[in-house]
């Protein structure tokens, strides 16, 4: 096989998904960029930022915009959903590739257009869109409003077409997961991040429909004059609001999703204990994704909607707390009497739970319409979601990347930088919102190019607090090299992985590191049970791999000592 | 909490902080608790050699009574949130007390427009006084503010008040407010409305009657001959 036909137009699975994360890590790079050049410009307004130079209002619009859609459809949704779900999914299911490869393939073409016509967009004469990752028209609608005429249909084009992309993979994910699965993968044995990557995919295709007919009315009102979202021409611009939010909720938990199923994969392998309460975490899921799409108007409490509407959705959002509090107590106690090793994945997955649990508290003042009216469109939001978001997108990536490392390269990463890498990143990135949920109590709001326009926000106390959050980010981006150099140096080891370097019970740890084409070369041939049998007290091994001949102690008619593996110290280990 | 930040000028701005202050409560209470266990358990049960793990399913009822009893306790909590959250929303957004005056706020790419019923009490009659930027208020007087936009979506933000709307083109969103202390602060938009989005500061004047009645006799139009009050006020 040549370059082209293995690395570029490859109908592979794994090839697919690399093909997904380091496109999405490019991205990941431009929006660190990004955000990078606007933090020097509210800490220190008006200065030539080293790299960048001078931040006019137009380019901060653009810079603040396309950070948030970058992070969000090129970084988080690539890498999170598009990459380990074509990575893991047929690796995981036990099968060769996805059902249908070539559209896997259309997928990623399609995205890698949608990458480019986006960054084409910031060089086009005034820039890319600067109307918020939102894009509420009548702002986003009209060249004479935005001042980007070309900036604006082709951020819409280049978003529209990256939902094609993941709605073709979505597809791909939710067939492959059905119809794929190996001989004995009955529906409580199949992994849980899979069953979130496959539950986020159906979030995904339920909600997109709705934002992608609002797109194209959108780039119409854009480009041919029609008057959708225009009052003068007898539309309204709420209605883009309600297209977009309705959407835009449920697609933080199809990002949410993958990140916590990757959480719970790494967690239960590294405390060498069996999910508290498998189906508990999968209805939970089920139930957060129904309400999801019942909470979407708490993002316009003060839009201009009925005030009679926000009650409805205050209590549809605060309800939401009830499954997500219920997940993160099964996480919580899936660790009770587990045996914990410490290592690079599993302190990602640990911060993962002790980070979102922060984001997820502070979404509450939000959702209580009450509040709202003060804290909508201040700082304190963007502290939220970023304890949200990165959280989500980026510990949540870098959790499997190291808990996968081994099997996708079949190289071992190392674990003393993976630990600088880590702390690097943690402490910073508190650093950097916890000023800014201070700032936002005190009343300071979005997307505002230099605060020192504003006398209640230019005292001094306020500018260290934003001084502190950049500097805060620019020491977490510098320990971004240490990951580069950790996985470069890796690569170019000679020392081979394992075949299972954490003892995991799921099929993909018993392909070879990493696997060829076709994954094994004779399929999985029966699964015998659960993915978390880990410590059960008849065996003397503290892991029952899925695919290991033998019984299934979830199995009614299972009794004790039954296992052929089963040994005398049973009684022992049961304490 | 809010008021070590930021002051209070409005006679709903109070009932917000309190309901801030509800909330933090008890989401230190859950979220410290739930930091504290997940930081426990790592500690407590740390690889130690030849300690095996348990198994547990968390499939049986005394098991998963450690994950109903609070998840059935989040229930209650949240009920309470939300008879606060809407008992305070109703308040502000929802109910319309009779105002004393009404002031226009007319906001545009990028400045506001502020119209204050001159000598006659009246809003849109002749004797009107048209700002830029600055907004003349009475302390203890109920007010009605009228907002449009000429252009894209703004927000009137008044933080001190605790206030926040967004304005829609093609609509008048009428709200309600009630200074309660003297004072000078800034008015924000919130809603991104393109370049000058950042430039378009605006302050809040709130005085006495007294005072005000002499903002007004000086900047009424024609008395002064100008048609906008001098920005010195």
């Amino acid at each position: 096989m040549s370059f082209w036909e293995k690395y570029v137009f490859s109908t592979d699975h794994k090839v697919i998904g690399l093909q997904y994360m380091f496109t999405g890590l490019f991205m990941a790079a431009i929006g660190g960029f990004f955000v990078y050049v606007f933090r020097m410009q509210l800490a220190f307004p008006g200065i030539s930022v080293p790299g960048y130079g001078e931040v006019t209002p137009l380019a901060y619009n653009s810079l603040v915009t396309n950070h948030g859609t970058i992070m969000i459809f090129w970084f988080a949704m690539p890498v999170l959903i598009a990459a380990f779900g074509n990575i893991l999914i047929p690796l995981m299911i036990g099968c060769d590739d996805m059902v249908f490869p070539r559209i896997n393939r259309l997928s990623f073409q399609i995205f890698l257009l949608s990458a480019i016509i986006l960054i084409a967009s910031f060089f086009v004469p005034n820039g890319g869109f600067g109307g918020a990752w939102t894009s509420y028209p009548p702002l986003s609608a009209n060249a004479e409003y935005n001042a980007t005429p070309l900036g604006a249909p082709m951020w819409l084009i280049a978003v529209a077409l990256e939902f094609v992309a993941f709605l073709l993979g979505g597809i791909n994910f939710i067939t492959t997961l059905m119809n794929a699965r190996a001989p004995g993968m009955t529906m409580y044995r199949i992994p849980i991040v899979l069953w979130m990557i496959v539950i986020a995919s159906i979030l995904f295709m339920c909600s997109v429909g709705p934002l992608i007919a609002g797109a194209v009315m959108l780039l119409f009102d854009q480009t041919l004059g029609t008057s959708f979202y225009n009052p003068a021409g007898g539309g309204d611009p709420l209605l883009w609001q309600h297209l977009f939010w309705f959407f835009g909720h449920p697609e933080v938990y199809v990002v949410l999703l993958p990140a916590m199923g990757i959480v719970a994969e790494i967690m239960a392998t590294m405390a060498r204990k069996k999910l508290f309460g498998y189906k508990t975490i999968l209805y939970s899921v089920i139930a957060t994704g129904i309400l999801s799409f019942v909470v979407w108007a708490h993002h316009q409490f003060i839009a201009g909607i009925d005030p009679r509407m926000a009650n409805l959705f205050t209590v549809t959002t605060l309800l939401i707390s009830v499954p997500i509090a219920e997940l993160c107590f099964v996480y919580i106690a899936t660790l009770y009497g587990g045996s914990i090793t410490f290592n690079t994945p599993m302190l990602w997955a640990l911060s993962f739970m002790v980070e979102f649990l922060i984001g997820g508290i502070t979404g509450i003042f939000l959702g209580a319409s009450g509040v709202d009216i003060f804290f909508h469109d201040t700082y304190f939001v963007v502290a939220h979601f970023h304890y949200t978001f990165v959280p989500i997108a980026i510990i949540g990536f870098y959790a499997g990347i190291t808990y996968w490392f081994p099997k996708i390269f079949g190289k071992m990463l190392s674990d003393r930088l993976g630990k600088i890498h880590f702390w690097g990143t943690i402490i910073p990135f508190n650093f950097i919102f916890i000023p800014l949920f201070l700032l936002g109590a005190a009343g300071q709001h979005r997307r505002i190019w230099d605060f020192s326009n504003y006398s209640d926000l230019a005292t001094p106390e306020f500018f260290n607090l934003r001084v502190i959050a950049t500097v805060s980010l620019i020491v977490m981006i510098s320990f971004q090299f240490v990951f580069l150099f950790n996985f470069i140096k890796s690569l170019r080891s000679k020392e081979k992985a394992p075949k299972n370097p954490w003892d995991a019970n799921t099929l993909e740890w018993t392909a070879d590191s990493p696997p060829p084409h076709g994954n094994w070369p004779e399929l999985p041939e029966k699964v015998y049970r659960g993915p978390y049998e880990f410590s059960h007290p008849d065996r003397e091994s503290d892991f029952w791999p899925q695919d290991e001949p033998g019984p299934d102690p979830d199995d009614p008619d299972y009794k004790s000592g039954y296992s052929p593996d089963s040994d005398i110290e049973s009684s022992s280990t049961k304490a | 909490m809010i008021e070590a930040y930021l002051e209070r000028a409005s006679t709903y701005a109070g009932d917000i902080d309190n309901l801030f202050s509800v909330i933090f409560w008890i989401v230190v209470l859950w979220g410290g608790l739930a930091e504290i266990i997940l930081f426990y358990f790592c500690f407590r049960f740390r690889k130690k050699e030849g300690v095996k793990g348990q198994y547990i399913s968390g499939e049986e009822k005394h098991q998963k009574k450690w994950i109903a009893i609070p998840h059935y306790l989040v229930l209650v909590f949240d009920v309470f949130l939300i008879a606060g959250a809407i008992s305070v929303w109703y308040n502000i957004k929802q109910r319309l007390p009779e105002p004393d005056l009404t002031v226009g706020v007319v906001a545009q790419q990028w400045a506001w427009t502020f119209i204050h019923p001159g000598a006659d009490g009246v809003l849109h009659t002749e004797d009107d006084i048209k700002t830029i930027d600055k907004l003349h208020l009475i302390e203890n007087t109920t007010y009605h503010f009228e907002l449009e936009s000429k252009d894209v979506l703004h927000s009137f933000s008044v933080p001190v008040f605790r206030l926040k709307q967004d304005i829609i083109p093609g609509r008048k969103i009428t709200g309600w407010f009630k200074p309660i202390k003297k004072g000078e602060w800034d008015i924000q938009c919130t809603e991104i409305c393109g370049i000058g989005h950042g430039l378009m500061p605006a302050r809040v004047h709130i005085t006495s009657a007294y005072d005000h009645q002499q903002w007004i006799v000086q900047n009424t139009p024609g008395s002064s001959g100008q048609a906008y009050a001098s920005a010195s006020n």
